[in-house]
């Protein structure tokens, strides 16, 4: 009698550990203002970004940062520019993966978060931009 | 009994916390995908659709 009362009230319980390991596992929050403002600034310089990654002097690398991988690809007057695109870019994405990882309690987890970024933004890259892989830069 | 109790309530609390710890320190790979796709649909998303109305006219273009 005991021990079945006792059972109940641990499968009970393990029940609840699992639940709360399934909703752990659901979603990452991603909706706090600074996340916000850094999605709206990489929104805003996307646009300008695209001709670049069309061109292919700019590619997605394997560390989720955007690279200048052939400098010649840009009209020389353009190339200052283009540098600070980059630099403010990943500037963005820097913080970013800080803050998201920082947002879920778990500041530790931001080099993870970066590498999932990384492996995405190089899936989801379009036709013909430039990705970084083991075997080096390839055009998709 | 009270001894077979005993082991058993460590065995669960054993359980309970090594269920705790995973969750602390296990990194959610799944939902940080889900997280990163829903973040480059809504930066790279409204130039595409914007820059990009391409497919409608190409089918229409081929006689």
């Amino acid at each position: 009698m005991i021990p079945s009362r006792f059972f109940h009230v641990l499968f009970a319980v393990l029940l609840l550990g699992l639940v709360s390991v399934v909703s752990a596992q659901g979603n990452l929050d991603v909706d706090t203002p600074a996340i916000g403002a850094l999605k709206k600034s990489m929104q805003q310089r996307h646009s300008e970004l695209v001709p670049l990654y069309d061109s292919g002097a700019v590619g997605f690398a394997r560390d989720g940062t955007v690279k200048l991988r052939d400098a010649s690809a840009v009209p020389l007057p353009q190339r200052g520019r283009a540098n600070t695109l980059i630099a403010a870019e990943n500037d963005d994405r820097a913080a970013l993966y800080r803050e998201i990882a920082r947002a879920n309690g778990h500041p530790e987890w931001e080099s993870d978060i970066r590498s999932t970024f990384a492996q995405r933004f190089i899936d989801r890259a379009k036709a013909g931009w430039w990705v970084e892989t083991q075997g080096g830069w390839k055009s998709k | 009994m009270s001894t077979i109790h005993r082991v058993a309530l460590t065995a669960a609390l054993a359980v309970v916390a090594s269920g705790c710890v995973t969750i602390n320190i296990y990194f959610p790979a799944a939902a940080a995908e889900k997280a990163a796709d829903r973040i480059i649909d809504e930066v790279w998303q409204e130039r595409e659709r914007a820059a990009k109305p391409a497919p409608a006219p190409a089918q229409g273009g081929t006689q």
